[in-house]
Order: C-alpha cells, then sequence, then structure tokens
C-alpha cells in the first residue's frame, strides 16, 4: 500500500479534483494537497490523492548524476565478468 | 512511463554498481539500513543485493505500515467490524494480517461482517454517504505519506457534518521509530547499522530537516532516496563515499521530490487534524513516545475509539483469553533489522502470502513477502550468486 507512482494531470476540475494519466488510465484523484498544479505536471499518487509535484530540472540533474558515475568507472571495472548481475534491471 | 524507466535503466545500474564497488574499502563492511518498504520492495524486484559487492550489507527496517501494526490495534479493528450495524474499511493489505485467536478481517468479513477494501480514504465518505443507517469506520493505518489523506477525509467530513462516519486512527511517524531502532542498538541488541537509506515518499511529506537529528546524535549518516533502482544504488554511493571520507550528514538523492521542509499543504491538515499521541505500540519495537498520532479534541465526534469507547472496552477485557501472536513468528526481530526473513523457521513452510502467519509476509513491501517473492530461490549469501534477475511485468 505504500506503493506511490508518477501520474500526470490532464484535466482539473477545480482544487480537490483532476483526472490523471495512470499509465494510459484516466482516473480522477484528489489534489487537496498540493498546490499551484497545472495540466502536464507530473505528480506521486498515493492512495488517491496526489502528494507532491515533481520536479523536471531535478530529476534531470539527478539523471545527469549517474551519467557522471558512470564515465568515472575504469573500463576494466565496467566489463569485468565476475561483477554479478550484467545489467538485468528491468522493469 | 516518465519518472520511472530513466529511472531503471539497467546499463546505467552497472555502471552505478561498478563505482561502488570500485570505492568501497576492502575489509570493511557496509551496514546499511533502508526504512521504507518501498525500497524493500525495490532492492528485491531488480536484484540490487546481486549488483552488489558482498562488503555491502543491506539490512531491511521497520518501514512497512501493515508490518509494524501490533497485533492489539488490529484486534481493536476486527472487533468493530463485528458490530452489526458497522461497515469497516480500509486499505487491501490489511485484510490478510492474521491477529489473535487465528482470524483475519478477511475471515470475519467471510464469516458475514461488512469489511470492505478501499484505495483511498476518499471513498469512505461516498460510503457513509451511501449507507446512511450504517455505522462507517475507516481502519487509518500507515506513516506520513497515507496521513495527510486521512486528515483531508476528517476535515471534508466534519465540514460535511457526516453523522456516520469515524476514523479509527493507527498513524504512525517514521523518525520516532527510526530512533527507537537506533537506541535498541544501544541497549544491548546489536544491529549495526552505518547509514540510513532514507524514506522516499515519507521525506516528500516530511522534508530532510527531521533527520538532522540522525548524523548530530547518533552519528548515523542518512540518504534519502528515491523507489527507482538507480536513486537506491546513487543513495548506497553516497552513504559509502560519507563513510569513507568520514563524514556524517543528511543528503538528498530525491532531490525531485524532496525538499528542507517538505510539503507545506499537508503538514497544515495534518496538523490542524491530529495531535502527538503519548505513547503507541510498534510491533518489534514495543511502546514508543511521541511515535504515533491521535485525532484533536476538536475533530473527537469523528475518532471512532470515542465513538465506540464501550465495544472496544469490552473487547479488551475479553481479548486477554484469546492466544496471542504466533510465537514462532520472528517478525519483531525481523522488524528492527536483527533476523533475516530466512532465519525464520517458519518462513516458506507454512508461512507464504498466500498463508501468512506473520504481518510481514502480507504486504509486497513486507520484508519477508519481498523475500518470498524475490529472494527465496537465492543462495543464503547475497551477492556472490549470480541469479538471474527476477523481473516483473
Ligand atoms: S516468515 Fe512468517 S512467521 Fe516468519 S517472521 Fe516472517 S511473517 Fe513471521
Amino acid at each position: 500500500m505504500c506503493l506511490a507512482i508518477p501520474v500526470q494531470i490532464e484535466q482539473i476540475h477545480d482544487e480537490f479534483s483532476a483526472i490523471a494519466n495512470i499509465g494510459g488510465l484516466k482516473k480522477e484523484i484528489n489534489i487537496a494537497l498540493v498546490d499551484d498544479l497545472q495540466v502536464g505536471d507530473y505528480v506521486i499518487l498515493h492512495v488517491g490523492f496526489a502528494l507532491k509535484k515533481l520536479d523536471e530540472e531535478e530529476a534531470l540533474r539527478t539523471l545527469a548524476l549517474f551519467a557522471e558515475m558512470g564515465i568515472d568507472v575504469p573500463a576494466e571495472l565496467a566489463s569485468d565478468a565476475e561483477l554479478p548481475g550484467t545489467g538485468e534491471v528491468v522493469s | 512511463m516518465k519518472y520511472v524507466d530513466e529511472f531503471r535503466d539497467g546499463e546505467l545500474a552497472r555502471l552505478l554498481a561498478a563505482t561502488i564497488a570500485a570505492e568501497v574499502q576492502p575489509g570493511r563492511t557496509y551496514h546499511l539500513m533502508e526504512f521504507c518498504g518501498g525500497h524493500t520492495h525495490a532492492i528485491f524486484r531488480y536484484g540490487l543485493p546481486d549488483l552488489l559487492p558482498a562488503n555491502i550489507r543491506l539490512i531491511h527496517g521497520a518501514g512497512c505500515p501493515v508490518c509494524v501494526l501490533p497485533i492489539a490495534r488490529l484486534d481493536m479493528a476486527m472487533a468493530l467490524a463485528k458490530h452489526p450495524d458497522v461497515i469497516l474499511c480500509t486499505y487491501g493489505d490489511m485484510l490478510r494480517v492474521p491477529g489473535s485467536g487465528r482470524t483475519s478481517l478477511l475471515k470475519i468479513r467471510a464469516e458475514g461482517n461488512d469489511v470492505r477494501m478501499v484505495y483511498s480514504p476518499a471513498d469512505c465518505i461516498r460510503i457513509a454517504q451511501q449507507n446512511p443507517d450504517k455505522q462507517v469506520v475507516f481502519f487509518a493505518i500507515g506513516f506520513e505519506t497515507t496521513t495527510p489523506p486521512t486528515a483531508v477525509v476528517i476535515e471534508q467530513a466534519s465540514r460535511l457534518q457526516l453523522p456516520n462516519l469515524s476514523v479509527f486512527c493507527n498513524h504512525v511517524l517514521t523518525p520516532a521509530a527510526m530512533h527507537g531502532i537506533l537506541d535498541t542498538r544501544s541497549s544491548g541488541e546489536a544491529v549495526r547499522i552505518d547509514g540510513f537509506i532514507g524514506p522516499a515518499y515519507v521525506s516528500t511529506v516530511i522534508g530532510s530537516d527531521p533527520y538532522e537529528p540522525f548524523p548530530a546524535q547518533y552519528g548515523t549518516p542518512v540518504v534519502i532516496a528515491g523507489f527507482e533502482p538507480l536513486d537506491v544504488l546513487q543513495a548506497v554511493l553516497m552513504l559509502v563515499r560519507q563513510l569513507n571520507d568520514g563524514r556524517c550528514e543528511v543528503e538528498n538523492e530525491f532531490t525531485r521530490a524532496v525538499t528542507h521542509s517538505g510539503n507545506h499543504k499537508a503538514k497544515a491538515v495534518v496538523e490542524q487534524v491530529f495531535e502527538l499521541r503519548d505513547t503507541f505500540e510498534w510491533r518489534g519495537l514495543g511502546f514508543m513516545p511521541n511515535s504515533a498520532l491521535q485525532i484533536r479534541e476538536q475533530y473527537r465526534a469523528l475518532d471512532a475509539e470515542y465513538r465506540f469507547a464501550g465495544l472496544l472496552q469490552q473487547h479488551a477485557d475479553q481479548l486477554s483469553r484469546l492466544p496471542q501472536d504466533n510465537k514462532a513468528c520472528e517478525c519483531p526481530q525481523v522488524l528492527r533489522g536483527l533476523k533475516n526473513p530466512r532465519d525464520c523457521k517458519l518462513f516458506d513452510n507454512p508461512c507464504t502470502p498466500d498463508n501468512p502467519l506473520g504481518s510481514c509476509m502480507v504486504s509486497s513491501e513486507g520484508a519477508c513477502a519481498a523475500y518470498y517473492q524475490y529472494g527465496r530461490v537465492k543462495d543464503r549469501i547475497p551477492a556472490v550468486t549470480v541469479a538471474p534477475t527476477v523481473t516483473e511485468a
């Protein structure tokens, strides 16, 4: 029940309710807990409530940080056959 | 899906893991506790222990809300559910948790009582409006993520003057439980924790500031991490770097959703509706002061503990005669990070997600359920086997 997911706001009815796109499904969600939402924003959805708006700039910054990490790695380590789990992090 | 797929990139995960492997100091072990059921789930779902070097030990903490609710509170909910006028509403996971006397809300429902699973607490308002001759009770559980929605519903029910809705409040506080775990550590029961992977969604609400006492008081660093596998790996790397550098601070990996002070609107409605409870029992951690919330006096008309005080008292008197928790269940030790689910004699046989004997086997965020679902076939020592990573559609 703790599992929460990022969803995109498609339509805003009033300060309480909006329609969100949840992996292709449209669903009414409660937005009473988040200020200044706009259509197109992404929010974290939990038990039917938007909990927090996701910050796109920060997301890109975090991703850039990951990429940097990769570049720092000596090539021989990255290809070390003894490293377990060869990248099968799949959704 | 945006904000999801890019944080699950397999190639980057491998590179991050390689960086971690390159930076850990040989001969040193890093005991890192994740304090969030969502992290426990992600760690197993993506096989992260297999990606990490053997000297990174991931310990699972008491971050699953279903797991930490003590049997006594579940028994109270079951007593409410048995009242012929009551419709008891709660989140799906709660229905299967075994209570005293080998029963559960699911079994009580099968006996003809009206127990309903809700997806959102807002559903309770509709159910109350549709059933004016019934008493609708919302059995509210959860950490700081689930509390604001409950607060909104209480506030709304109060404004609507709904006479037949009440809330049985069991909301608990994450930092209090982290203190509790570190305090049991100092009281002699040794679970070594070198750093915390701080919770993702709880922190979106409370912010990163409430974790400042952990470096200051206990010398334990905290890195708040998002839920996706790359987030968790990055947080592990950040903790390793802090420990290697001799730094000890609160860092935030989940900046796309977590700020210093959190979600003000959510905190305000929680503050308006709830106040601290003097003490509250946690499974595994016992009674801890100021670790949970209760409904403020102003909203007492909506507090099930007041509305059904007589019934709950009667139940408390009867309860002493029922058999208690399954004695062999190691949930309390699992929740404190003292034992691994596989150390429990009941794990896998007979305790399974279909037949849970303890709360940690119920929710997918529970450590036992996560081990069962994703880690069962693996070797006892993680990170030395190259088992195929279990994936899920
Ligand atoms: S395996 Fe089952 S009985 Fe054992 S600790 Fe986990 S939930 Fe309890």
